[in-house]
């Protein structure tokens, strides 16, 4: 790739990005989007493996490399670790996407500290220990693009979510922030705000609390991972080259 | 590595790092009234510096850091060059 200002040229070797939390639900879904427009994939996981290697199977399926690597975002060896590990097997990451996410609901009045750190730790120190390490090699290349899975939840309260959503407002904040530290140099940090998405981080939730969310969003039902993976793949695409330290809510109206 | 020819690579990666010409970055430049160097500015300098050669500066270290000389010997004592 080379990098003219803000100008974007893909050249023959394919842009590189790295997904946390991607062995399912809206990062497994972006990896499948990112691959599709062509770029190469790293699928970052901590859990579970199967999951990864079935998002590298389909990105390979697309004809871009694609990876399958241990992070765990909380920790700045394991970080740093799987950023050497993509620049080893991929080359340089250009497209960053913070979704490791963690939610534990429960009302403030009887939440452990324990489950509030958990809670800051994945979705808001992660993303930016991840984002810190990527934005040397960005500053570099004049190019790149990060893009925050932040959450409705940012934008407006849940009660027995104080600390999921002060974690993703937390990241908003971040996202902004970033913006206008990096954006002259070609590189753009935005927020995505997904509602209710039909992943395994909802699926514990009752069918009466799932019909209640349903009622809330004017779209009348849940977003599947794809729809969101949409979005997340066009922030760090060339056509999103002037997006820059934006929220968008991708959740049917949820926020409208 | 002598004094001189640390103190010529440093310029010229300051150079490159600020996009102005060599021949403005002498040891009494101030990065930013002389050189128009923005903090972002300093911060891609400095890891340049780390990567060209191999040395960890800290933010703290960078703080006082106003002029070119002063860069260099930043540099220098890391390296253990002698002024």
């Amino acid at each position: 790739m080379s990098v003219r200002g803000s100008e974007w040229v893909p050249e023959a070797e394919a842009t590189i990005a790295l997904v946390t939390g991607a062995s399912r639900g809206i990062g497994h879904a972006s990896c499948l989007a990112l691959a599709r427009a062509g770029l190469a994939v790293a699928v970052g996981y901590r859990s579970d493996p199967e999951g990864a290697e079935e998002a590298v199977a389909k990105a390979t399926a697309e004809g871009v490399r694609s990876l399958a690597v241990s992070i765990d975002v909380r920790d700045e060896g394991s970080v740093d670790e799987a950023f050497k590990r993509v620049e080893r097997e991929l080359g340089p990451v250009r497209v960053l996407v913070n979704n490791a996410g963690f939610t534990r609901d429960g009302l403030a009045v009887r939440y452990s500290t324990e489950n509030w750190d958990a809670t800051l730790d994945t979705n808001l120190r992660g993303a930016f220990l991840c984002s810190r390490r990527a934005l040397a090699a960005m500053l570099k290349a004049r190019w790149g693009r990060i893009v925050n899975v932040a959450s409705a939840a940012a934008l407006r309260g849940n009660a027995g979510q104080a600390a999921y959503s002060a974690s993703k407002a937390g990241l908003v904040g971040m996202t902004k922030s970033l913006a206008r530290e990096v954006g002259g140099r070609g590189i753009t940090v935005n927020a995505v705000c997904p509602g209710f998405v039909a992943t395994r981080m909802t699926e514990p939730q009752s069918e009466e609390i799932r019909q209640r969310y349903v009622e809330m969003t004017p779209a009348g039902r849940f977003a599947t991972p794809d729809e969101v993976a949409a979005v997340i793949a066009f922030l760090a695409g060339p056509e999103a080259s002037y997006v820059n330290g934006a929220t968008i809510a991708v959740d049917g109206g949820l926020t409208a | 590595m002598e004094m001189a020819e640390l103190e010529q690579k440093v310029c010229k990666i300051l150079a490159d790092n600020l996009s102005v010409p060599e021949d403005q970055v002498t040891p009494s430049a101030r990065f930013q009234e002389d050189l128009d160097a923005d903090s972002l500015d300093l911060v891609e300098a400095v890891l340049a510096l780390e990567e060209e050669f191999g040395v960890t500066i800290p933010e703290e270290e960078m703080e006082g850091v106003r002029t070119v000389g002063q860069a260099i010997q930043l540099v220098a004592a890391k390296l253990g060059v002698a002024a």
